[in-house]
């Protein structure tokens, strides 16, 4: 109120400047999709997650010496098999985005059909190997990261397959996602690949450091 | 000129429009629903804030009472802790993250691109909607078995691994809740302000404030999550004892601090980053004067994210950090310096020369910068591992800290709320009760923290309901702020309530702004704009005599001059 100053018009005047410059068009949503994008960031958000984790990890592994008595050893050929799966899972993942994108719908539904069966043997595989472990969550610093941060990552393989199922069903003929409107088969694909990321990172921390 | 058509893309997406369905309430009982209105869910966050605010502000004056006698007689000493652990928390993560990010960033953010609403407008409502409940779990654990959590709002184990275990298992809750708020609206933030930026509109003719709020949400986004990922491994010591950072167990108590600290030095950021933005809008339109150094201040913001992410361990001089550590630290935390002391003197630029209007939202933002070049000249101080270690865990890091966050953000916040007023209501707040708030406000925050650096200096350690007698008068003296600070709160509430009825109506553009969010009505339509929306290119362009061009061939630059000369 006080600051009625030498520019009494100067907003007037912008807007008429700013109209000038604007099209005629009454223009309603004029926004992007931005969800993808926004997909990522989150992604950015959840991989600062696991690299705390790791950060934790590695800050033992370099400060807390292993209890006398305890015993902390991991198989490596499970997990080896498990990489293996979910690094396919990542390829057959994609041959199912290019099935949408051809508008070869049972191929599409097919190969994420693989896809969540890789899932689902790749979680497998880890249950077997949890119950084979000789160490349990609590028996020392190392056995409970180990746990902390592969069971964190199965729910994150969990969520994924879930995802694929839904996507799966949604990509039906007549479903909300098509080569039209592939977005969610494309978010659930960006999100399975970051998961599949993180568990080489993962297995090369854990099994092989 | 096709500006203003629709982007190229793959996609054509169209959020539903708020409100349209037919399903929202109107009225005022929109403010109590799932809005998706970006105005509705700021206001919400900033209703929601301040009622936090008047919770810590109770919680803070039960402290200073305990503490002006020297002998524990007000509360016990276990009430005591929780009602520090409380305030500290609610203070943080309830009333100033929430206000200075949510309220504010989510009313003007999409004015400031030139947007309808928010990138996100659903997720946005559920951001806004996870505070209450985590508000409410974390007052409930007040009453559950053992009381609520008495380790600090930072929570250090083994503390935090020995106190009631209940009232600390729901503070985490309660802060993974509201870390996820903070997530999704750092998203939101982002992809607003990157990819729904009007047509024709360029990243460096932004409002500050955008800038701002970008930087936040970096470090949102880039450190939120690792205190998330910690809190869990905390609550599984807790729960399942395992012995992550149980050090009978084998656990390791500094790699929390690190972890901890990687979220919550950023977190000063993520609480002062946003005011410097809004105090960057506010001083230019009440000098009549172009934001000085637009491109400096961009970078100095950029510049603070980047340091701000590796200066976290300036906070563990005293945890057995190794020398090296220490060095690394020290740099990185004084380089701060450089960008905000540019940011500082920016500011003093643009102040110099101009027509200055005294009203209550100038006289906050001056005592900001006042405030917070004494707070960051401490800070400094602070950084110095040898001062560091003889004020460490003393009142002299309880007078910085606030300092910064009361005398920096809150202030903010305070001529925040007297700058956009009528744009929230359509009507003026009362200058005199303005001046009066802010006169009490002023001397009560002095009078409060000031004496707590010498308290600090001299040995008197925080988080203690009982200290040496000797310490008596300084700490009665900085009572007695305390209480003028509380009386402050009632001219604003009372000037708050009576105006949105009795004020003056403002007008579209009181102060004669530039800025997009005062070129359409007040408060403004459910669109934000009837049409389409201005573009303005030179957010600043304040100063030009009015008659000296010929406005109606006008187009904007070569009579104000903004950011880009």
């Amino acid at each position: 109120m006080t600051s009625l100053a030498p520019g009494t018009s100067d907003a007037q005047a912008r807007t008429a400047a700013a109209v000038g410059e604007a099209s005629e068009e009454h223009g309603h949503a004029e926004h992007t999709d931005a969800r993808l994008f926004g997909l990522a960031t989150f992604l950015v958000a959840d991989g600062m997650t696991f690299a705390g984790f790791f950060a934790a990890y590695l800050t033992f592994r370099a400060v807390n010496p292993l209890p006398e008595g305890s015993t902390y050893e991991l198989e490596l050929l499970l997990p080896a098999i498990n990489t293996v799966l979910l690094l396919a899972s990542s390829f057959t993942f994609h041959r199912a985005g290019r099935g949408l994108l051809r508008g070869d719908g049972p191929s599409c539904r097919l190969w994420l059909l693989i896809t969540a069966g890789l899932g689902v043997a790749f979680l497998a595989g880890q249950m077997v190997e949890y119950f084979h472990l000789p160490f349990g969550l609590t028996d020392n610093l190392y056995a409970s990261t180990f746990y902390a941060i592969t069971g964190f990552h199965g729910l994150h393989v969990t969520l994924g397959v879930i995802c694929i199922l839904i996507v799966w069903w949604q990509a039906r003929r007549g479903g909300r996602i098509s080569a039209a409107s592939p977005f969610g088969l494309e978010a659930a694909e960006l999100y399975w690949h970051f998961v599949d990321g993180i568990w080489v990172i993962l297995f090369g921390i854990l099994y092989l450091l | 000129m096709t500006l203003a058509s629709s982007p190229e893309g793959p996609f054509q997406f169209q959020p539903p429009p708020p409100e349209a369905s037919g399903l929202q309430p109107q009225g005022w009982l929109r403010y109590l629903s799932f809005s998706l209105d970006h105005k509705v869910i700021g206001l919400q966050y900033m209703v929601c804030g301040f009622l936090f605010y008047f919770l810590g502000g109770a919680l803070a004056g039960v402290i200073r009472t305990e503490l002006a006698s020297p002998i524990s007689d007000f509360v016990s000493r276990e009430t005591y802790n929780e009602v520090l652990t409380l305030h500290g928390t609610v203070m943080i993560f309830l009333w100033i993250v929430p206000v200075v990010n949510g309220a504010f960033g989510n009313y003007l953010i999409p004015f400031y691109v030139g947007a309808r609403d928010m990138a996100f407008p659903r997720l946005n409502a559920v951001a806004f909607w996870l505070i209450p409940p985590a508000g409410l779990l974390l007052i409930a654990s007040y009453f559950v078995q053992g009381g609520a959590a008495q380790s600090g709002w930072t929570a250090y184990p083994p503390l935090s691994l020995t106190t009631p275990a209940l009232g600390q298992v729901l503070w985490i809750l309660s802060v993974l809740l509201l870390g996820g708020s903070s997530i999704f609206g750092g998203i939101n933030f982002i992809a607003t302000i990157l990819k729904l930026r009007r047509p024709g509109l360029q990243m460096m003719q932004l409002p500050m404030y955008c800038w701002a709020m970008l930087g936040t949400s970096i470090l949102v986004v880039l450190s939120t999550p690792v205190l998330a990922g910690t809190l869990v491994l905390l609550s599984f010591d807790i729960i399942a004892h395992t012995g992550f950072f149980n050090p009978a167990l084998g656990g390791n108590v500094v790699v929390y601090q690190h972890l901890f600290w990687f979220y919550s030095h950023p977190a000063v950021y993520i609480m002062v980053l946003p005011a410097f933005g809004l105090v960057s809008e506010i001083i230019p339109v009440h000098a009549r004067k172009p934001l000085f150094g637009y491109t400096t201040m961009v970078y100095s913001i950029l510049a603070i994210v980047v340091l701000g992410l590796v200066v976290w361990a300036h906070h563990m001089f005293t945890s057995g950090t190794p020398p090296w550590m220490r060095l690394f630290f020290t740099i990185a935390t004084s380089f701060i310096a450089v960008p905000t002391g540019i940011k500082f003197f920016n500011w003093l630029a643009t102040l110099w020369g101009g027509k200055i209007a005294l009203n209550s939202a100038m006289l906050f933002s001056c005592a900001f910068i006042v405030n917070f070049v004494f707070g960051g000249i401490t800070g400094v101080a602070l950084a110095q591992v040898p001062f560091d270690i003889h004020v460490h865990d003393t009142y002299f890091v309880v007078g910085h800290f606030h300092y910064i966050v009361y005398g920096g953000t809150v202030f903010i916040i305070f001529s925040a709320v007297y700058h956009w007023y009528p744009k929230f209501t359509g009507r003026m707040l009362n200058e005199d009760l303005g001046r009066l708030h802010f006169l009490l406000t002023f001397v009560g925050f002095n009078l409060c923290f000031a004496p707590q650096h010498w308290l600090g200096l001299n040995g008197m350690p925080r988080r203690v309901a009982e200290y040496d007698p000797a310490f008596t008068t300084w700490n009665q003296v900085s009572s007695v702020g305390a209480l003028l600070m509380a009386i402050s709160t009632l001219p604003f509430l009372i000037n708050v309530v009576m105006s949105a009825f009795r004020g003056k109506v403002a007008g579209d553009n009181p102060w004669q702004a530039l800025t997009p969010e005062w070129l359409t009505s007040s408060p403004p339509p459910v669109e934000n704009w009837i049409g389409e929306a201005p573009l303005v290119t030179h957010p600043y362009g304040y100063g030009a005599p009015a008659d000296s061009v010929d406005l109606k061939v006008a187009t904007g630059k070569e009579i104000w001059s903004g950011p880009g000369r």
